[in-house]
């Protein structure tokens, strides 16, 4: 039972950084339609970036705070200088450009923090662990647990609510009626991107003291949150959540239950739903 | 558009003769870059048959490459000592791993296309890397002895590099007359025209699903041919072969040297290990530097450098240098 118990957090506590990631790359493409193989490496570069920050001032939160807006100001760059000419053009080649943008990413943070794995500890009232049943479980991935809803249910309120939300919600219906009625859509992609990216080197800052910070860790996740965002329905919020959860919890119970098939689970999964499902689980059929 | 452009009979000939006469030449360092240039441009050529030709990006196809590696080597270690046995096991393997995994892939195109293909090579890739009493895990399958190759009554060792470079150049050229002989049959069209509409193509009748699988069939077979030739001369299958990392290696080559013109995939890959060894000459972060290229070529050179300069000797042709 507390076997079990440890897996669920295991799993949430993962399927909750994906879920950062994931949000942002089906927003991206709920709006923009394009599908960014860079954004894994965004995730990556914020767990760098709090890296740095923890060396430099100590604080975890400070990394927290100003790595992922530097993040989102290179998403910028990105998005006005190398997408904008694109999107006119063939999707395949916007998922080529991002691909090169992940390939430069990926090589550069090995340039600049070498290709060794990185240790960050989590801050002082998050460390340590806490006696769970006659075992004892990490305070800090509880405390993963906890903000990913609360993170989500910000998120939540801020499409169902705000004006942005309404906006970004309209113009990922119909961009061109979105465009009709003086929704400035250039600007709003910009918007939209730096957003996505923003989000992903949160996860990325999260995520540091979760797990060892390396080079490989944006490829891996990348992987990993395509195929939530499939799974989910690509564009879909809610289907962004739930399809995080469900790739987090196989995860776990498979790294214990059958840890031969773990890698592969990921892939069956996707297989299935899209060919049973092609929309995905909250995606609308066209 | 023109629909079918003539073949460049004669600069096919000069390439061809240049090839043969290369190994009398070049160093047997450069023998064995040149080795490993045309297996990679077999391979980012069955690339470009469902990319160019088809228009579907496939991020998979290392999984056939490798799959052919696999049968090829498992070939030789379990089955008759026979070179031609192995290619053939390479070529058979990955043409029936496609049929199946194609007839569930080209149900969706664009994005969901790529994606798909992704996941089923990532699979393939798990299934390499985890099934260890069969594949050897991580470590790879090496471990064989290179039989001698048996033709018409020679009996040659390929220990010699030369020796090997002849063998992967009659195999690479016979897979590159196999695709050239598809895109330029009527099914070729049909398939640039499932690229540029399929609905089109299927209100005058045909079935696009079909089609496509065919080519998907093609060109996973001719990517096992590549990955067979691949573990032979690397006297290794591992996994890394079956990762996504080595399709996008197949996406990168066909994009630098055009994915438009049919030897284009194959410029690409001899541009892209030229790269390789003169940029790892000064530094070991030459991704960074492919990552810039793929940037700038599909930013300002969407053809590639063939299509590029095929598109200007056009230019130059009719407007009188203009």
């Amino acid at each position: 039972m507390e076997g079990i118990l440890a897996n669920v957090l295991n799993g949430l506590s993962w399927g909750m950084l994906l879920f950062l990631i994931a949000v942002g790359l089906t927003t991206v493409f709920g709006v923009m339609g394009v599908l960014n193989f860079a954004h894994g490496s965004l995730f990556m570069l914020g767990a760098y970036l709090a890296m740095q920050c923890m060396r430099w001032f100590g604080s975890f939160w400070l990394g927290l705070l100003i790595g992922p807006p530097i993040v989102a100001a290179l998403a910028v760059l990105i998005e006005r200088f190398l997408l904008r000419p694109l999107y006119g053009r063939d999707v395949s080649f916007q998922l080529l450009l991002t691909f090169g943008v992940m390939l430069f990413l990926d090589d550069g943070v090995r340039l600049i923090w070498g290709a060794a794995y990185h240790v960050v500890n989590p801050p002082q009232i998050l460390s340590g662990v806490i006696p769970f049943f006659s075992q004892s479980y990490p305070v800090y991935r509880i405390f993963l647990v906890v903000l990913g809803p609360l993170i989500g249910a910000g998120l939540w309120a801020f499409f169902a609510f705000t004006r942005w939300g309404k906006i970004l919600r309209a113009a990922a219906m119909d961009r061109q009626m979105a465009e009709i009625v003086g929704v400035r859509v250039p600007v709003m992609f910009t918007a939209v991107f730096a957003f996505g990216a923003w989000l992903a080197a949160l996860g990325g800052a999260l995520a540091a003291p979760h797990q060892s910070v390396g080079p490989a860790m944006g490829e891996y996740i990348i992987i990993e949150s395509f195929i939530v965002v499939v799974i989910g329905g690509m564009g879909s919020f809610p289907g962004a959540f739930v399809g995080a959860l469900i790739l987090g919890l196989l995860n776990s119970f498979a790294t214990t239950f059958a840890p031969d098939l773990q890698m592969a689970l990921p892939y069956i999964l996707l297989a299935i739903v899209l060919l049973a499902r092609p929309r995905g689980l909250f995606g609308e059929e066209a | 558009m023109k629909i079918l452009p003539r073949f460049p009979l004669i600069p096919g000939l000069v390439l061809f003769g240049a090839l043969i006469s290369a190994p009398f030449i070049l160093s047997i360092y450069w023998v064995m870059i040149l080795t490993e240039i045309l297996t990679m441009g077999l391979f980012a050529m069955s690339f470009n048959l469902l990319f160019g030709y088809t228009g579907l990006l496939s991020f998979g196809q290392a999984g056939f490459f490798g799959a052919g590696a696999y049968c090829a080597v498992l070939t030789l270690l379990h089955g008759p000592a026979s070179l031609w046995a192995a290619l053939a096991a390479g070529f058979l393997g990955a043409a029936l791993l496609a049929l199946p995994i194609g007839w569930l892939c080209v149900r969706r195109d664009e994005i969901y296309f790529a994606i798909l293909t992704l996941g089923f090579g990532m699979m393939l890739f798990t299934v390499a890397h985890n099934w260890r009493s069969v594949t050897g895990g991580s470590d790879g399958l090496g471990n064989f002895t290179l039989p001698k190759l048996d033709l018409f009554g020679w009996s040659i060792s390929l220990f010699n590099p030369r020796h090997f470079y002849f063998l992967v150049l009659l195999i690479a050229a016979a897979g590159a007359l196999l695709l050239l002989r598809v895109v330029r049959s009527p099914f070729g069209l049909l398939l640039r025209g499932t690229r540029e509409n399929s609905n089109r193509v299927s209100f005058v009748g045909a079935n696009v699903r079909s089609v496509r699988l065919f080519a998907f069939v093609v060109s996973g077979a001719l990517a096992g041919l590549a990955g067979a030739l691949f573990a032979l001369f690397n006297r290794i299958a591992s996994p890394e072969m079956l990762h996504w990392a080595f399709s996008g290696k197949a996406v990168l080559m066909t994009i630098l040297g055009g994915s438009g013109v049919f030897l284009g995939p194959a410029v690409g890959a001899a541009i892209f290990f030229v790269l390789e060894h003169s940029i790892t000459a000064y530094t070991t972060n030459w991704m960074i530097f492919l990552g810039m290229i793929l940037i700038v070529l599909v930013l300002v050179f969407p053809k590639g450098v063939l299509g590029s300069a095929v598109d200007f000797i056009d230019r130059f042709r009719k407007g009188g240098g203009r």
